[in-house]
């Protein structure tokens, strides 16, 4: 019960190495084979994800949600999945046809190759790269890229469209993102993963750097592209954005990279700032670490869901509004100012912790305050606008 | 020690395989009765109007510019933010100046306008 996962690796080495396989050899093997369970769970775990999701959305939407197929509609995603497989796949003339045929994998495989260096408990991980968090952050943009390329090369001006949105968004929503990823970086002194755990063995990240793990959670979101921020498949706008040209299966791994990015979201954000596997007697029991990691990983999976069912769409002059006159500026704001009050905490010998969460609070008055006056002057040229200054005071009294 | 990136080199192959395989799935499996209508570009039932490259907004391409000025910049401040545990207090501060410059560079791109959606 010690260590059940190394247990299993050192067993597998002692039997291929007992068939007369080289023990450097057996090692590359376990690799694959680890790799390769690895990628088809995560897929597999995707007829329960969406299943899950549009259960909690129709709740949410005071309706059942799927319930149908099998029991409580658990089945719905197979059928589904088989319907899709006996559709034709129109393939629309025009397009460029290797760059469109890609695009789809790319994107699946982008929210796999996240998963390499996610630490699922003690000792059970896929692997430790020393630059972990780069990696995330570039293997994501693979995603990115995936998109950009189905737009393209579809031959449709509204998947083209959809692709410029992509550009705009994604890529914009990438910058706060990296920024906030500076944060755990800085405090664990490590861009590995598994060191960032580590690190967070006496304080979860959040509560040293609440405002950071927010921005990182909203660019996340933007970065997986739905609501509220679903403009490159904008269906009222743009008929159905980059994937519009798709259909059958290529268009159900989009839908399957969609949905499992939304859990990689969760995962990512409770291995920065929750503490990953960490967790009363974790250490001990690596099962025990797993069962938090999947426990805090759906927590934030869930809210991300909530999001998507309490907010409408944005337009894309707030998205980027969101993005670059605030998001941005405050993640420079977050990074330069736990970095001086980190250090100068060192040096002074007062309370990690206390100056941290002092300066996030004076760092979160000021932005409200910000962002009231802003609004107030915005609610202000509005109502001068309509020629309607009586209403001012009442306004504001609200 | 092995290296780490063994992993990463056999998981992104599987990761772009095995969609691949249920794509080819569906086209294996599924009818293909293609004809000159179904092929046309779909944009809900309308016919088709001028070619597909349109113009597009400038402002698009200045928001990817900007973007690049950013992720740049972030690339330069992992290694500092790595080795920000056995820092002094002054190099922190240098970091910080580096941060002031690009937010110097951002807010000139708001006061230009570059940041409005027109």
């Amino acid at each position: 019960m010690g260590d059940p996962f190394g247990l299993i690796g050192r067993w597998l080495i002692d039997l291929v190495t007992g068939w007369g396989m080289e023990p450097e050899a057996a090692l590359t093997l376990l690799r694959f084979l680890g790799a390769a369970i690895l990628a088809t769970v995560l897929l597999l775990a995707c007829f329960f994800l969406i299943v899950a999701e549009r259960k909690i959305l129709g709740r949410f939407q005071d309706r059942y949600g799927p319930n149908r197929v099998g029991p409580w509609g658990v089945f719905q995603t197979v059928a589904d999945f088989v319907k899709l497989i006996g559709k034709e796949i129109v393939v629309p003339d025009g397009i460029d046809k290797p760059v469109y045929w890609l695009a789809p994998l790319l994107v699946v495989m982008s929210v796999v190759g996240i998963w390499a260096v996610v630490p699922f408990a003690p000792g059970f991980r896929g692997t430790d790269l020393n630059v972990g968090v780069l990696y995330i952050v570039s293997i994501g943009a693979i995603g990115t890229l995936g998109i950009i390329m189905a737009g393209w090369s579809s031959n449709n001006k509204f998947a083209l469209l959809g692709a410029f949105r992509a550009v705009a968004q994604l890529v914009s929503y990438e910058i706060p993102m990296v920024l906030t990823l500076l944060i755990p970086t800085m405090l664990a002194g490590s861009m590995g993963v598994t060191a960032i755990v580590e690190a967070q063995k006496d304080l979860w990240f959040i509560a040293a750097a609440p405002l950071a793990a927010a921005v990182f959670l909203i660019s996340s979101v933007a970065e997986n592209g739905r609501a509220p921020f679903d403009l490159m498949e904008g269906e009222s706008e743009i008929v159905a954005g980059f994937n519009i040209e798709y259909g059958g299966l290529a268009f159900g791994m989009f839908y399957v990279g969609e949905f499992l990015h939304a859990f990689t979201v969760g995962v990512l954000f409770s291995t920065l700032f929750l503490g990953g596997w960490r967790g009363p007697g974790a250490e001990t029991y690596p099962l025990l670490g797993l069962f938090y990691f999947f426990a805090k990983a759906l927590v934030v999976w869930f809210v991300t869901v909530w999001v998507r069912a309490s907010f409408p769409r944005v337009r894309i002059d707030q998205l980027l509004a969101l993005n670059w006159k605030f998001l941005t500026p405050l993640a420079l704001v977050i990074v330069a100012l736990t970095a001086v009050v980190d250090k100068l905490a060192a040096e002074q010998g007062w309370s990690q912790l206390l100056a941290l969460l002092a300066a996030n609070a004076v760092l979160a008055l000021g932005m409200f305050a910000v962002l009231g006056a802003y609004g107030r002057s915005v609610r202000k040229r509005e109502d001068s606008l309509r020629g309607n200054a009586a209403a001012l005071p009442a306004r504001s009294a609200r | 020690m092995h290296d780490p990136w063994v992993f990463v080199a056999f998981l992104l192959p599987i990761g772009l395989l095995l969609p691949a395989v249920a794509v080819l799935m569906g086209i294996l499996l599924g009818p293909r009765k293609p004809n000159a209508i179904k092929g046309t570009t779909y944009e809900c039932g309308i016919e088709t109007v001028g070619e597909t490259w349109v113009q597009f907004r400038a402002s698009y391409y200045i928001f990817a510019l900007i973007f690049v000025v950013f992720d740049v910049e972030a690339v330069f401040l992992f290694p500092w933010a790595v080795a920000y545990n056995g820092m002094q207090l002054y190099m922190v501060l240098e970091g910080v100046l580096f941060l002031l410059i690009l937010a110097a560079g951002l807010l000139y791109a708001w006061r230009k306008g570059a940041l409005e959606w027109v």
